[in-house]
């Protein structure tokens, strides 16, 4: 089990699918300053290749870690500017 | 210094030294004027929603809301039926079609009788409610919220005899095709659905 980043916020889109997770999150970064790190947790498994794509396709933010657990998948995005 | 390396003009004389500092001014304003555009380096898309049916309004709402996550500036022109998306009331009711669609798990002859696009309808809106998938209502309003620009053609706004105020808030109108198509040039991305 790799350590987990600690977070600033965390943001819950249980039950909520594509293309919800990634406009909750960009949403919620906005309110975050830099350095802030948020928690994503979601249960839509496509949140694990969609919030990859959106950290690398979008400036100010980094994708710390990605972590599946009991049906979860928990994403670490760090607001960088 | 050798008149070998200067650029020799149309006639094959090689430029005087005016002529070529005049040439450098020249190409220094077109590279500034170049930068100025690059300045701006968001993505662009611009999507043209034709489709008003509920498995066609979903790609441009789920493309667009998820673009401007991305930062990107983003369009969607609705036309035609395309334009049931904004309409508040409509877009609520949209329907999917159990005729002439080959995923339907019944034939044809079956899928023309009456009742069956409401059938077909209330399976997917079933599937949508189980699955978790955000309505039409929340795809638009949170669309506009990010920044998505929705547009809606005027010609056909008048075609359909539609009110602008049966639009949602936010909704742009009074667009047409060269608006459409100014977009589209701009745009690194343009889709017709």
């Amino acid at each position: 089990m790799s350590s987990k980043p600690t977070a600033t916020e965390t943001l819950d889109v249980k039950g909520q699918s594509c293309p919800m997770p990634i406009v909750k999150t960009k949403q919620a970064i906005d309110d975050l300053e830099a350095g802030d790190v948020l928690e994503v947790v979601a249960t839509d498994s496509g949140s694990m290749s969609d919030i990859r794509g959106w950290a690398d396709g979008t400036d100010g933010v980094e994708l710390l870690e990605q972590v599946e657990e009991d049906e979860l998948y928990i994403h670490y995005v760090e607001k960088t500017a | 210094m050798s008149t070998e390396t200067h650029t020799p003009t149309e006639d094959g004389e090689p430029m005087s030294e005016a002529e070529l500092e005049a040439r450098i001014a020249e190409l220094e304003e077109k590279i500034a004027g170049l930068e100025t555009e690059l300045g701006d380096d968001r993505k662009k898309m611009t999507i043209v929603a034709t489709k008003g049916s509920l498995d066609m309004a979903y790609p441009p709402l789920i493309l667009a809301s998820t673009a401007a996550a991305f930062g990107w500036e983003v369009i969607v022109f609705h036309t035609f039926w395309g334009l049931d998306i904004l309409h508040e009331e409509k877009s609520k009711k949209l329907k999917l079609s159990a005729l002439g669609n080959p995923n339907m798990p019944m034939p044809n002859a079956l899928a023309a009788l009456p009742g069956m696009d409401s059938m077909a309808t209330r399976m997917m809106q079933k599937r949508i409610d189980d699955n978790g998938t955000a309505t039409i209502e929340e795809l638009i309003d949170v669309s506009l919220e990010s920044g998505v620009e929705l547009q809606a053609c005027q010609m056909t706004v008048e075609l359909m005899e539609y009110d602008e105020d049966d639009f949602y808030e936010g909704v742009t109108t009074g667009v047409g095709a060269a608006t459409a198509l100014q977009h589209m040039a701009e745009s690194d991305v343009q889709l017709l659905i």
